[in-house]
């Protein structure tokens, strides 16, 4: 590798050629969490417990102490996250290669469809049309769906959890499969709560990202923010979860690299 | 006849707010025994072992006799057979709420007690008489009328013994459960201005919400008792305004310690009904604690329902009970700080209640309507301590009588 690759991207950034885009959403005792049927355990939300404030408990600091589900707030779904990858190598946050959590994405944008029907599915065929339009899915990219979800972050329409179930945008078992076979994604990455369709429990398989994703290795990116802000093609994501021991996930700070011709 | 309260006015921001005192509180040990008694809603006095009289005030032995003392239930009449008012005091709580009437009650029990009189008893009336608690938690006899009179409650006398609801505003803090819901238009209806209905999770619907939230009286807000910033920020835009605090939140799971009960199950109860009553108690005691001589609508109770196998454990429900247990815990150190600063801190207990988390237990089952009643019960009349329901007081009544044979009942 020649050595000015690195000290070009430095150069970069410095000068602002490179962007860094902040995908993550801010870690709040408010940010929404999926909710499972209550006789489940449920995905407890970011907790934050003042340790000491420049006070009695701590004259000359301020620090917190932190509680939280591994996927609570912009969080990273490793493959042992879903039964489908319970046995696979390397499915937790710890050992997955590092080398994984810097990799390229596409963005397909769904906005539209998400506008106009909240439980829009993404289908292969969908992917292929788009294909023809934008050009092809290269491999070993995350597949970034943009929704235009994260500007409902705030109000009941994010997780839009009504009576009959949550509603959002997702992908088919059919889109999933072809993401992760026909063109080897490294991981799918969206704005909603979770990589699957509100209503996904009622496709078949039940939860067809998490399913096939996991189940072959790949990884999921979730509650991210701002995929507007990125090219359909040519954008870099950081994505480095915490390496907490056997952990199914992790909450993390998501950013692209956008290069001053992609804008 | 009493006059009717009326809401108080605003208050003249140029006035510094009263500041609440409390009757001293250096009483004796069998003082205290009867302040516990009538925590309990109970009317006792001490009786001899040996010569079988009453006695009154608390002793250690028989004034006649020498014999040992016992606490029993007495009949409640009596006969004013004086009454005075008292003009002047170097007491700083009764200097602010002369004039004050006292008399001397002839007690059906035996014994002759000076009493605290409600407007509405004068000299020669047969009387009803209470053992209340005062606002620092001392034991106190109030004669009240025999027979209920006309806007009786609103005596100004009796309203410094109770919590009555009447004109006060009021904090419930989970308004997403029935229990709270019951709760928040049970205090409407005993005449509370305003309930202030807790929501967890403002961005998510709930069962009963349009109903609830559309009547009137009923203030939603934030208030989140897992979330010390959610709290903090309720406390800060309303402390000043809240005079009643009702805890409802609970976090009810069944299991049981070796078996079948889930950690994160525990976890959660215990940070809902544990760390969340004392984040609750931190935001609001300091608050509440400046208010409690404010007139009318005086702060005046901080009231938490919890389950009464806090008490004892119980099998099934094993963290849930804990949870209960240590909440009990909270409440009776929190009971002592607060009598200093003349709030009165108050148990709901209740047995299974009839939700969706009690599936599995076989009735009887105490309904969020009953709750709602003892809450207001527990207000209008000071008590300290109330069991909602039956199951709740047969747990109590056993307990009472043999703590460790009612521990391995609840356990079996």
């Amino acid at each position: 590798m020649s050595q000015s690759l690195l000290s070009d991207l430095a150069v970069a950034l410095a000068s602002g050629a490179v962007r860094v885009i902040d995908l993550t959403n801010t870690l709040s005792p408010d940010f929404p969490v999926i909710v499972l049927p209550a006789e489940f355990g449920q995905c407890a939300p970011f907790r934050m417990e003042k340790l000491s404030r420049y006070d009695d408990n701590g004259p000359a600091w301020y620090w917190n102490n932190i509680s939280m589900n591994e996927h609570s707030g912009t969080h990273f779904d490793a493959p042992a996250h879903w039964v489908t990858g319970k046995d696979l190598p390397s499915n937790t946050v710890d050992a997955i290669p590092a080398q994984d959590f810097m990799a390229p994405v596409v963005v397909i944008d769904i906005s539209a469809e998400a506008a106009a029907d909240a439980d829009f599915v993404l289908t292969s065929t969908f992917l292929e049309t788009w294909e023809r339009k934008n050009g092809r899915i290269p491999p070993r990219h995350w597949i970034a769906l943009r929704t235009d979800w994260y500007k409902r972050v705030g109000t009941p329409e994010y997780l839009n959890l009504l009576e009959d179930g949550a509603h959002s945008p997702g992908p088919d078992a059919g889109a999933v499969e072809f993401m992760v076979h026909e063109r080897n994604c490294i991981g799918l990455a969206v704005e909603t709560v979770g990589t699957d369709a509100g209503q996904a429990s009622t496709f078949t398989p039940p939860l067809p990202a998490h399913s096939i994703l996991h189940g072959n290795g790949r990884f999921g990116l979730q509650c991210l923010t701002n995929l507007d802000k990125l090219p359909t093609f040519g954008a870099l994501i950081v994505a480095c979860p915490l390496k907490i021991e056997g952990g199914s996930g992790s909450p993390l700070r998501v950013v692209a690299l956008v290069g001053e011709t992609n804008a | 006849m009493t006059n009717p309260l009326t809401p108080p006015k605003r208050k003249d921001p140029l006035l510094r707010t009263h500041v609440g005192h409390v009757s001293p509180n250096l009483r004796s040990r069998a003082a205290t025994a009867m302040a516990a008694r009538a925590g309990q809603g109970r009317f006792v006095l001490q009786v001899c072992h040996d010569c079988r009289r009453a006695t009154y005030p608390p002793r250690d032995l028989c004034p006649v006799c020498w014999g040992e003392l016992d606490w029993q239930d007495q009949p409640r009449g009596a006969v004013i057979e004086a009454e005075t008012t008292v003009r002047s005091s170097v007491d700083l709580f009764f200097r602010d709420h002369l004039p004050w009437r006292i008399g001397s009650a002839r007690l059906d029990a035996g014994p002759m007690a000076i009493v605290h009189l409600h407007g509405d008893v004068k000299q020669g009336d047969r009387a009803r008489m209470e053992l209340k608690l005062d606002r620092g938690g001392n034991p106190a006899l109030f004669a009240l009328p025999e027979k209920e009179t006309s806007h009786m409650a609103d005596d100004p006398q009796l309203r410094l013994f109770t919590a009555d609801p009447k004109v006060r505003r009021i904090l419930v803090t989970d308004g997403r459960e029935a229990t709270g819901q019951a709760v928040a238009s049970a205090l409407l209806d005993a005449g509370a201005t305003t309930v202030f209905l807790g929501n967890a999770d403002p961005l998510m619907r709930y069962p009963g919400q349009d109903r609830i939230e559309a009547i009137d009286g009923i203030e939603p807000v934030a208030l989140n008792l897992t979330d010390t910033g959610s709290i903090e920020k309720l406390a800060a835009q309303l402390g000043g305004r809240v005079d009643i605090v009702v805890n409802t939140a609970r976090f009810t799971r069944s299991g049981g310690v070796g078996f079948g009960g889930k950690l994160s199950d525990l976890q959660s109860s215990l940070d809902l009904e544990v760390t969340g009553l004392m984040r609750l108690a931190q935001a609001f005691a300091p608050a509440l604690s400046a208010r409690s001589d404010d007139g009318v609508n005086a702060a005046v109770a901080f009231v938490d329902v919890a389950s009464i196998h806090g008490l004892t454990g119980n099998a099934g429900f094993a963290g849930s009970s804990a949870a209960a247990a240590a909440r009990l815990a909270l409440v009776a150190s929190l009971r002592g700080e607060m009598a200093q600063t003349g709030i009165r801190v108050m148990s709901v207990l209740t047995g299974p209640v009839d939700d969706s988390w009690h599936q599995s237990v076989p009735p009887p089952k105490v309904t969020p309507t009953q709750i709602a009643r003892a809450v207001v019960t527990a207000l209008q009349s000071g008590q300290e301590t109330i069991c909602a329901d039956d199951v709740a007081q047969d747990v109590m009544t056993r307990w009472q009588a043999d703590p460790a044979l009612t521990i391995r009942e609840e356990n079996k």
